[in-house]
């Protein structure tokens, strides 16, 4: 059975467990995803699941998209994003819903960062800056030497430096599941996801559990 | 705060009254050691409570053996407390009482409120 779900994150929370104790807790309205295409290896060259979430007007997709989605009767959706699954058992149409996961499990999140900006190397990469005292001016948050002297005379590729900050694609592991409400199609998770709310997130099966 | 997480956040527990600060209240508050569970009374006097929903909580300041001053928050939300009892209101123009921090004696005295 397919373990991933499309989701959009709703904000944080603090709920208590059995026991007492409180828990952050990131809420996800997760699905109902569609099965808009089983890929196979005979036909795409690898297997997959594509699923669909967030019903739209017809409007606001293109024919092509909508033609895709018309070949199983399915509303018109704004997003689809592909599973990897070695034996998919779904068929095209099918739904898929938070049901897929119990309260316990560990998954993977991906979003998309928060957007930053262009930050310094301080806040990007955690650089130290110069000192704070003995007669420093200009120096307190500057990146320091990014390379060595006239050999080789130039900067390495992907040296790490003042640049563009966040809006990236961003994965957190081994979340642990504490609350699945499949009448409001919602699931929390403990602990934050990346993302602003109302972004797009992907809930997956954890890969090192 | 969205209507979504309004009601899926933790709701209020109903055995915890309004407390405010210089209150001398006593918290009942459930332990669990290994397989028991057993209720310990908290008695001391609210120096300090924060609004915040789910997350809203007071602190509880009280004078243990020797004059080791003792704090401890407590989440107004949480099902582990069974039972709040206020004892008696006081006469206090703070909202936080820090200032109890550095008072031992006598002149950690507050001044009863009636009403």
């Amino acid at each position: 059975m397919l373990k991933g779900l499309i989701g959009k994150k709703i904000g944080m929370t603090q709920i208590f467990d059995e026991a007492g104790a409180a828990l952050p807790v990131t809420i996800i309205e997760a699905g109902p995803c569609y099965v808009t295409q089983v890929c196979t290896v005979e036909s795409e060259g690898y297997s997959a699941v594509q699923l669909g979430f967030g019903e739209v007007k017809p409007k606001s997709l293109t024919g092509g998209q909508l033609g895709h989605l018309k070949r199983n009767n399915m509303p018109p959706l704004r997003f689809l994003r592909e599973f990897r699954e070695k034996n998919p058992e779904l068929k095209e149409g099918d739904q898929v819903t938070v049901e897929v996961f119990k309260v316990g499990e560990r998954v993977d999140v991906i979003g998309t960062s928060k957007g930053k900006g262009f930050q310094g190397a301080v806040k990007r990469y955690h650089f130290k800056g110069g000192p704070k005292t003995h007669g420093q001016s200009d120096r307190h948050r500057a990146p320091g030497s990014r390379s060595s002297t006239t050999t080789p005379g130039r900067v390495y590729k992907g040296a790490r430096g003042p640049g563009h900050m966040g809006n990236d694609r961003v994965t957190v592991q081994n979340l642990k599941v504490v609350l699945v409400d499949t009448e409001r199609n919602l699931i929390g998770i403990h602990g934050a996801v990346p993302g602003a709310k109302d972004g797009l997130v992907l809930i997956k099966e954890a890969r090192k559990q | 705060m969205s209507e979504i997480l309004k009601a899926i956040a933790a709701p209020s527990n109903p055995n915890v009254p309004q407390v405010r600060p210089g209150d001398t209240i006593s918290v009942f508050v459930r332990i669990k050691e290994g397989n028991n569970e057993r209720t310990q009374e908290f008695r001391g006097t609210v120096i300090r409570e924060r609004n915040g929903g789910e997350n809203a909580n007071f602190t509880v300041r009280r004078v243990a053996s020797n004059g080791v001053g003792v704090e401890r928050t407590f989440l107004s939300c949480s099902p582990r407390l069974e039972k709040v009892v206020v004892h008696r209101h006081a006469h206090v123009r703070r909202a936080n009482l820090y200032f109890m921090r550095t008072r031992t004696g006598k002149n950690a005295r507050l001044k009863q409120k009636f009403n």
